[in-house]
């Protein structure tokens, strides 16, 4: 297992009182998984991805443990999560695009970088992996200003894995772009995999269809908990929570059509996070909801890698 | 939103501490004078007094009550600063929004005159202008300090206002059919209240500083009694080398204290106004 | 209803205005009434500037708009154009002032409107308005923006065009930041607005979306139109090496990316088609760039493009081979 989180709780300090962002969650991601985070605003994926790099100053660990490749990560001392970043667990930021600071060239900028994470000269295989991900490495004498989106996000994609670290996570890195780098950009992750590059990977996303094109297994949130885990073909094909069901059925697709197939969206709006009503918190949006989803369904597996968190999954 | 800022307002020490130093200063220069019997240039004591519990400031060379000068001089400092900083307020506001919302021609005009009298040399040709004027009061001291402090405030409101500009909130009140000086006032304005209040205690500080510094060399109101002035007379008549520091000390404090309260309460509002600047 | 007549927009950029930047250029459709013409294209296509120049937010700088015939820039009374035109936008959350309730905006329309309407009149009219895009005035009248849901922001913002009985709305984008679970109810609202005889330009960049609600469709790059005609013809049948490239990048729900005629072959395929402008026989050039290839299916040159189209379909396939390499 190369991450294994349980029962992770994260809150976030807010003037009105503590966000339960995410609230109590186990999974594991397997050697050599592209695991899909998929979500809605406010249902804790980003917060997970980023609890696993770094706490920022409104974010509290309440609770429970990471463990990466057997090691436990320190991930509410940022001190000492300092030997794991970027090294064993790295992440490609949202907005990567404006990561790069715009009067340096890209080579001074990733050099100093390496430096000061303590990296004995890497230029050839950075080179390398540039040539890897379709740059040539002419881009290192270029400042940001001059390279497109895609081409920025590849850079940054390139120096988050330079230390081949065990787990990589992606966080919305799709979302700013268009049709057709979007899919360079997937591709180049799935290369990333495949080339050995990083173990597993952490593909965060509220793009489903996205993230199946190269995910393993998807992991649905839902209002800071988790609500099902299976590999991406069966999720899409045969989701069981009824949330991933009204989900996937709610999203349209080249060839449907209004006028054929009125989809529907899924009535209601999550639960706040201030101070969450108890048990299953997709009750009130739920057509299957009965009296024991007022009580928290576990996360159980009801098939051989598919986890789901409903009373009615069989 | 509103409750918020006021949550953080009360429990910020600096902003506290310089509101009540204004506050009570304030206070002390317009009811003050109405205490006093006599006008503040009447001979009413013994000559060069020291404090005493007539004179609580003493005397000046000439039997003037420094206390009562001293009310009178904090009344038309604080009109000159309330004034001058209006007045500069608002021409940069004007200014300001209007050369960042129209953009263009507009724009490039009106920058180029903010930049002009921006480099104007301030002090000088308030000298040169003021001492060309025969008759010299406080209001026309606050003019000029009004019609030569604004550009910088100019400047800066115009790049909040160009920013502002391109929300869809704006857009979207154009597509209401709103006319463009009540999008201005009503959208924009809004949004940048705090940043406009504290361009405005900036402005209110620097033009009483101003206005000290011109009534110190000699060049302040004729017709009434300021700090400076008194300042002014102070030195003129060799208070310092005759020992006489009841004369001065009062309204350079004064000045002191009103501008660094002033300053005090803008770093403070600007802590309550900015999430960042918050202590978590 | 709403028609563009070569249409473009040159932006003066660099110092004194030195440079200038073609933005859109000679492009020219229709929306008629009750009828959803999606305005497809990635970043930079133009796309959102003529949504902007239809709102008259944007100058036009050659070409003409017009409404019902009349050039919408000879309507000097702008209050009377946008009776008729609106537009929502992006990003819900930025078109409400923060500092002020929500429910401001429609108090805004009043205001300029229906100075004269009764305040109990008004209210039932914007309860109407609330309920015609599902939303219960109870749960959004009086709330602050940040207290309220980007779906419910953004059909509080469609309520506010219905209440002014337009017969347009230019939607920029107004599904790409809601959530997946509410940005469907959001599109079918917009179906049902057509239903009502409103014609719609809806901006997008994203294919599934402008594929599901409109009736035709319009691509668009580097400011001028590649392909358009109606949503079935262009969608089943792109004769646009540019459209190809696009519907193949498309991240799809049920098919991958892998599963599709192998990349390169798809793009080859394009590369080797003959352009479609030019095979098309002379007379059916009526447009100007563009060959009307079947009944009001329309396709530009590919040539000057084609460069251009394949490159794009090269650098995926590039990517991909590497990858797979």
């Amino acid at each position: 297992m190369a991450l294994k989180v349980t029962d992770l709780r994260v809150y976030y300090r807010t003037l009105r009182g503590e966000v339960k962002a995410l609230d109590g969650v186990t999974f594991s991601v397997a050697d050599g998984e592209i695991m899909g985070l998929a979500g809605e605003s406010g249902s804790g994926k980003s917060t997970l991805a980023k609890s696993l790099i770094r706490l920022d100053g409104r974010m509290r660990h309440a609770g429970g443990t990471v463990e990466l490749d057997g090691r436990e990560l320190p991930i509410a001392d940022d001190r000492a999560m300092d030997e794991f970043r970027f090294r064993e667990v790295s992440l490609i930021p949202q907005y990567s695009m404006s990561a790069l600071n715009p009067t340096r060239k890209i080579g001074k900028m990733v050099g100093e970088l390496l430096a000061a994470r303590g990296v004995p000269d890497g230029t050839a295989e950075l080179e390398r992996r540039l040539e890897l991900v379709g740059l040539s490495k002419d881009v290192l004498g270029r400042y940001p200003i001059e390279l497109s989106g895609g081409m920025k996000q590849r850079v940054v994609m390139v120096v988050s894995t330079l230390l081949d670290p065990s787990l990589l996570i992606a966080d919305e890195v799709t979302s700013a772009l268009d049709v057709s780098s979007q899919k360079a950009v997937a591709t180049t992750l799935l290369g990333f995999r495949d080339h050995g590059l990083v173990t597993s990977m952490m593909v965060v996303t509220h793009d489903i269809s996205l993230v199946y094109q190269i995910a393993d297994t998807i992991l649905v949130m839902y209002a800071g908990r988790l609500a099902e885990k299976a590999p991406a073909e069966v999720l899409v094909t045969a989701p069981r929570h009824p949330y991933t069901r009204q989900l996937v059925a709610a999203l349209p697709e080249v060839g449907v059509r209004y006028e054929d197939r009125r989809l529907t969206g899924i009535p209601g709006n999550p639960p706040s996070l201030l101070d969450p009503p108890g048990g299953c918190r997709f009750r009130d949006r739920c057509p299957l909801a009965f009296e024991q989803c007022a009580e928290q369904p576990p996360f159980a597996e009801v098939a051989p890698g598919h986890l789901v968190a409903c009373w009615k999954a069989e | 939103m509103r409750s918020e800022a006021l949550h953080f307002a009360l429990r910020n020490r600096k902003l506290v501490v310089g509101t009540v130093v204004i506050t009570v200063f304030l206070v002390a220069g317009v009811v003050g004078p109405m205490t006093i019997g006599h006008k503040p240039a009447d001979y009413v004591g013994p000559a060069m007094a020291p404090p005493s519990g007539e004179f609580w400031f003493g005397t000046t060379t000439f039997g003037q009550d420094v206390f009562a000068q001293f009310l009178y001089g904090l009344r038309s400092t604080f009109l000159v600063g309330v004034l001058g900083g209006v007045l500069a307020s608002v021409v940069g506001m004007v200014v300001g929004f209007v050369a960042g919302y129209r953009g263009g021609w507009v724009d490039e005009l009106l920058t180029m005159v903010t930049n002009i009298v921006l480099v104007l040399p301030a002090l000088v040709v308030l000298l040169i202008v003021n001492a060309y004027l025969g008759v010299r009061s406080v209001g026309v001291q606050a003019l000029f300090i009004g019609l030569t402090s604004w550009p910088w405030a100019a400047r800066a409101i115009r790049a909040q206002t160009f920013s502002l500009r391109s929300r869809d909130f704006v857009d979207l009140a154009r597509l209401s059919g709103v006319r463009t000086p009540k999008i201005i006032l009503r959208e924009i304005a809004p949004n940048m209240s705090s940043y406009l209040f504290l361009t405005f205690i900036l402005l209110f500080g620097s033009a009483i500083l101003i206005a000290a510094s011109l009534d110190f060399i000699g060049l302040g109101p004729t017709d009434s009694v300021s700090l400076g002035l008194m300042l002014n007379n102070a030195a003129r008549w060799s208070a310092l080398q005759l020992g006489m520091w009841w004369w001065f000390v009062p309204p350079g404090a004064g000045i002191t204290a009103i501008v660094g309260a002033l300053y005090v309460m803008n770093v403070g509002l600007d802590e309550v106004f900015n999430p960042k600047l918050r202590e978590m | 209803m709403l028609k563009l007549d070569g249409v473009s927009k040159v932006y003066r950029v660099g110092a004194f205005g030195g440079r200038a930047l073609t933005a859109v250029s000679g492009v020219g459709f229709e929306v008629g009434e009750g009828e959803v013409v999606s305005l497809i294209g990635e970043s930079g296509s133009g796309k959102s500037t003529i949504g902007r120049m239809v709102l008259r937010l944007t100058r036009v700088s050659g070409g003409t708009i017009t409404l019902d015939g009349k050039d919408i820039s000879s309507i000097r009374d702008r209050k009377e154009y946008y009776r008729q035109v609106q537009g929502v936008f992006q990003d819900p959350f930025s078109c409400f002032n923060p500092v002020f309730r929500a429910d401001r905006v429609f108090a805004m329309i009043k205001e300029q409107y229906f100075p004269g309407a009764g305040a109990r009149e008004w209210r039932k009219r914007v309860e109407d308005a609330l309920e015609s895009v599902r939303l219960d005035p109870g749960n959004v009248l009086g709330k602050y923006p940040h207290q309220l849901s980007g779906g419910q922001l953004q059909r509080m913002l469609i309520a506010r065009a219905v209440l002014l009985d337009i017969r347009l709305l230019v939607a920029d984008e107004i599904i790409s930041m809601l959530d997946a679970s509410t940005r469907i109810d959001v599109l079918n609202l917009l179906a049902d607005l057509r239903a009502r005889g409103l014609g719609i330009l809806f901006v997008t960049h994203d294919l599934s979306l402008g594929n599901y609600v409109s009736d035709r469709t319009v691509v668009l790059r580097d400011g001028k139109i590649a392909e358009m005609g109606p949503t079935p013809l262009v969608f089943g049948d792109p004769r646009h090496p540019y459209t190809r490239s696009l519907l193949a990048a498309v991240p799809r729900l049920h098919t991958k990316w892998t599963d599709l005629p192998a990349d390169g072959t798809a793009a080859d395929a394009a590369e080797d088609l003959p352009c479609a402008y030019h095979e098309a026989a002379q007379e059916s050039r009526t447009r100007p760039g563009l060959a009307e290839v079947a009944d009001g299916h329309f396709v530009a040159c590919s040539g000057g493009g084609k460069a251009a189209g394949a490159a794009l379909a090269k650098k995926t396939l590039a990517k991909n081979t590497k990858e797979t390499a």
